[in-house]
């Protein structure tokens, strides 16, 4: 693309981004043994919304027989992801179940009856082969591996990798939340799997350097992933450890650290000439391509004070969360809230029954002491704590102050929409207001009403348009009748002696332009009819949720 | 397994409001106590009046408003008011005019706005300009400072002159009372006496101390002192002090510097009247400042300037007052047009 420039785009000297916090790490929590491969359990659970886009469309049945890899489900557009059975088994159902998603809402899922076979699909690994396949082969195999970035986003990675000549790759092993350590171990552990998976992207997007950023607080991963670049002694890779300052793992603010620039609103980082990809993301695609292994199971990490034995998993996708706590030991007995994801930026999940899914990254049981519960919270005292360490460089306490007055223009025109929310504002909010909360309900709202603004000025639209056609056929009508009055007049002019012939020629023409007319309308109403069932079609496929 | 939901983060800072409100109270003593040495028991009493008038105000109307009064009046707010008010008012005002500025503050400028984080203005400055027009005469009625001409009447005197408005047969309370050190300046001005003279007037000269006053140096000093610690624990921004100071003195050193004799200066400035309380406690109130950080400069800087022309130029013997309450006006204007530039708007 010509937009980009090909000076190299990443600094020797590491930026800075705004804002930001120093945070405990309790990472040590759970790195103390090797990831454990979880033993497979009875039921497995398959959300067919695991990632941002379309949801998939089943491609199985109730009783469907079907094997370890087999697709069951299809990207339902062009953002979506395919979902795929994580063991040999059979459908026992296809019904909406609860899901980890922070809405709370329950979604469709496919429950799948392990056989203990383990039996895969017929699989053929594309192996070193994939050097000599094009970037647009490469992503078709990447998206029918179902993949999608593993660091908590989810977002389809062959859509990602779209962007073609980015010069730089980052591969994005900060890590920056508190209790998180998957990637610090995956990156510990397969370092030579990481670095292959990264350099199957490069040659997707025709990169020329490779950037692996990890948080300096990882220096077991450090220098696993410094040791395999030296193995690998292409040049092409480079570690850089960055410092540990949360949110340092942002898409955006890594830009920064790295590039010295900001991602300009509205834009993708690849006007930076940058793409970045999750370290876990990379593994994945290696394991799609050298063992033709879709995107089936993760390492996630189940920590806190409220699990028996902290630690990380290597874990099918659609295993129940209860069965993840059980094989790490179980609750203790001051096991308070079950949390998907970090402490920052985590949700929490009303019971264990739902799945573990692909940006499932860690699960955090919280005791009573370790988490901090809101109480009734002060007024705002303006005091900006939060204006410090917003890493958007918004100004959380207007956005507060606008979006719990539901001013919806207001709280847009301070860029509510910039917010990233991660949590730093209410971190250090002295009121203790769920500022978050407050920012993740104004969106919702405002969206909301986008869509309905949508849909009534589509309506309008429709209104306008069928008054229009109306205002025209009237005009045509009068028209049509002036035209036959003179052609009378002239006809009259030109035989005044049969005037009374003529008037009768007239009182004919007068009637059979009135039924002419009649018959007109007629056909113009039934034409209305069709446009408008047509339109409201077309309206209903626009309308159908692409992206809750 | 069932769990309950609460919204993210789910670690948090550990600092409170109310911490944060009794860290300044800390911060004070240090000053109070040398003012109570120098300037003696209507300190105490000042004290004593308005931290009951205000703690009453804020209950009484919290619970017409049919607020949680514990909770509210726990947050320390308005003790901070009542001592702010009590340290800024003279050392012999009588209880009356302490209980009205204290009243006025809690109910009228805080409360009726809607209480904590609401109020436009600084309450205790908007106390102290209510009392400081309707009664100029008792606003200057400051004992001479400990050192000074005797110090400061003993405790009975001061109380029935406080409390009771009786003095002593053979006292008046011209003969208790003392101008201050830039009161003084002032008169001696508009009488063609310029500062040099004045501050080497053997009458004078004790009162003027080494620096700033004898007394008024070492109170300002020790606010200062509590104020470093305060911006060191981040409870105060301190862009706002830095700016402010910086402001006045940049403007007292050009005024000094272009004529010496009618211009006292720069470190007279900083160390005389009310200014490093305004400067650490007042100015820095989050609730009425400015809120963004470059707004922040702008708004200390104004207040600093503005307090330079009331001392010089205004009617008033100290400008914090108004100097405070004229940005407090200026700071949401101030706000909206210093927002920061969002992350990706920046350099492109
Ligand atoms: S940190 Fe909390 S109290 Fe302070 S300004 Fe922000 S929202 Fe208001
Ligand atoms: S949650 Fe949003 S407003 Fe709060 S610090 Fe993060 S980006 Fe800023």
């Amino acid at each position: 693309m010509s937009i980009h420039d090909d000076k190299p785009t990443i600094l020797r000297e590491l930026s800075h981004f705004d804002g930001g916090l120093v945070l405990d790490g309790h990472k040590d929590l759970s790195t103390g043994k090797p990831v454990q491969p979880m033993p497979a359990v009875k039921q497995y659970i398959v959300p067919l919304q695991q990632h941002i886009g379309a949801i998939s469309e089943p491609l199985v049945k109730v009783g469907d027989r079907v094997l370890k890899g087999q697709m069951i489900g299809r990207p339902g557009d062009l953002v979506s992801a395919a979902v795929h059975s994580p063991v040999s088994g059979t459908v026992t159902a296809i019904e909406e179940h609860a899901v980890p998603h922070i809405s709370g809402l329950p979604d469709l899922c496919i429950f799948i009856e392990n056989d203990f076979k383990d039996e895969w699909v017929k699989r053929e690994p594309l192996g070193d082969e994939y050097n000599n396949r094009s970037s647009h082969q490469l992503r078709n195999l990447i998206r029918d591996a179902g993949i999608v970035g593993l660091g908590g986003a989810a977002f389809p990675a062959a859509v990602k990798q779209t962007e073609m000549n980015v010069h730089t790759l980052i591969l994005n092993g900060v890590e920056c939340e508190p209790y998180i350590t998957c990637d610090d171990m995956l990156m510990r552990e397969q370092a030579e799997q990481v670095l292959a998976g990264a350099d199957i992207i490069g040659h997707v997007i025709k990169a020329q350097e490779c950037v692996i950023a990890i948080e300096d607080n990882k220096p077991e991963a450090i220098a696993a992933m410094q040791a395999a670049v030296e193995r690998d002694g292409t040049g092409f890779f480079r570690v850089q450890a960055v410092p540990t300052i949360y949110p340092s793992g942002g898409e955006k603010q890594l830009i920064k650290i790295l590039t010295g620039r900001e991602v300009p609103k509205g834009r993708l980082p690849a006007e930076l000439n940058v793409l970045v990809h999750n370290v876990a993301t990379a593994h994945a695609i290696h394991r799609a391509v050298y063992h033709d292994e879709p995107l089936i199971s993760r390492i996630a990490t189940v920590t806190g004070q409220g699990i028996a034995q902290p630690q990380n998993i290597e874990v099918l996708v659609g295993t129940p969360v209860k069965d993840c706590v059980e094989f790490c030991g179980g609750y203790t007995p001051q096991a308070d809230e079950l949390i998907m994801g970090g402490p920052m930026m985590g949700f929490s999940l009303p019971s264990d029954d739902t799945p573990l899914v692909k940006a499932s990254n860690c699960l955090l049981v919280m005791a009573k002491d370790e988490i901090h519960y809101q109480q009734q919270h002060m007024p705002c005292i303006r005091c900006g704590h939060c204006v410090e360490v917003c890493p958007a460089r918004l100004l959380p306490q207007q956005l507060y102050w606008y979006a719990s007055s539901k001013n919806n223009d207001r709280v847009q025109e301070f860029d509510l929409f910039d917010c990233i929310e991660c949590g730093c504002c209410a971190y250090v909010c002295p009121s203790d207001i769920p500022l978050v909360q407050y920012y993740r309900a104004a969106k919702t709202v405002i969206r909301q009403q986008e869509r309905e603004r949508k849909a009534s000025d589509l309506a309008r639209q429709r209104h306008e348009a069928h008054q229009a056609r109306l205002e025209r056929q009237k005009r045509e009508r009068e028209e049509r009748l002036r035209k036959k009055r003179e052609m009378l007049k002239d006809k009259e002019k030109g035989g005044e002696k049969d005037s009374k012939k003529a008037a009768i020629a007239a009182a004919i023409a007068r009637a059979q332009a009135k039924k002419a007319e009649a018959r007109k309308a007629q056909a113009g109403a039934t034409e209305d009819k069709t446009a408008e069932t047509e339109q409201e079609q077309s309206q209903d496929n626009t309308e159908k949720p692409t992206n809750p | 397994m069932i769990f309950k939901r609460t919204p993210s983060p789910y670690i948090k800072q550990n600092i409170s409001v109310q911490q944060m409100m009794f860290m300044v109270l800390y911060a004070l003593v240090p000053g109070a106590l040398a003012s109570f040495y120098f300037f003696g028991w209507g300190v105490l009493f000042n004290l004593l009046v308005a931290i009951t008038v205000c703690l009453a105000s804020e209950a009484i109307i919290l619970r017409l408003r049919g607020r949680d009064v514990r909770h509210s009046l726990s947050d320390g707010s308005a003790l901070i008011t009542a001592c702010l008010l009590a340290l800024a008012l003279p050392s012999l005002a009588p209880w009356w005019l302490v209980a009205i500025a204290s009243f006025f503050a809690i109910a009228v400028a805080k409360q009726l706005y809607g209480g904590l984080g609401f109020n436009p203005f600084n309450p205790a400055m908007v106390g102290y300009i209510v009392v400081m027009i309707s009664f100029p005469l008792q606003m200057t009625l400051w004992t001479a400072p400990m050192g000074v001409d005797g110090g400061w009447p003993d405790f009975m005197t001061t109380f029935n002159w406080v409390f009771l408005g009786k003095l002593p047969y053979d006292t008046t309370i011209d003969s208790i009372s003392m101008a201050t050190p830039i009161d003084l300046l002032k008169t001696q001005l508009s009488q063609y006496h310029d500062v040099f003279e004045t501050r080497n007037n053997p009458e004078f000269s004790a009162l003027f101390g080494s620096l700033s006053g004898t007394g008024w140096q070492w109170v300002n000093l020790l606010y200062l002192a509590g104020g470093i610690w305060l911006v060191k624990k981040q409870v105060v921004d301190w862009r706002i002090p830095v700016a402010f100071l910086a402001s006045l003195l940049f403007i007292a050193n050009l005024f000094a510097v272009m004529d010496y004799s009618t211009n006292s200066s720069a470190l007279f400035h900083a160390f005389s009247g009310g200014t490093m309380l305004a400067a650490f406690f007042i100015a820095t109130d989050p609730i009425t400042a400015c809120s963004t950080p470059r707004g922040r400069w702008i708004y200390g800087a104004g207040i600093g300037a503005l307090v330079y022309i009331i001392r010089s130029w205004g009617g008033y013997p100290d400008g914090i007052a108004f100097a405070v309450v004229l940005m407090n006006m200026a700071a949401p204007l101030i706000d909206y047009y210093t927002r920061p530039k969002v992350y990706g708007k920046q350099d492109h």
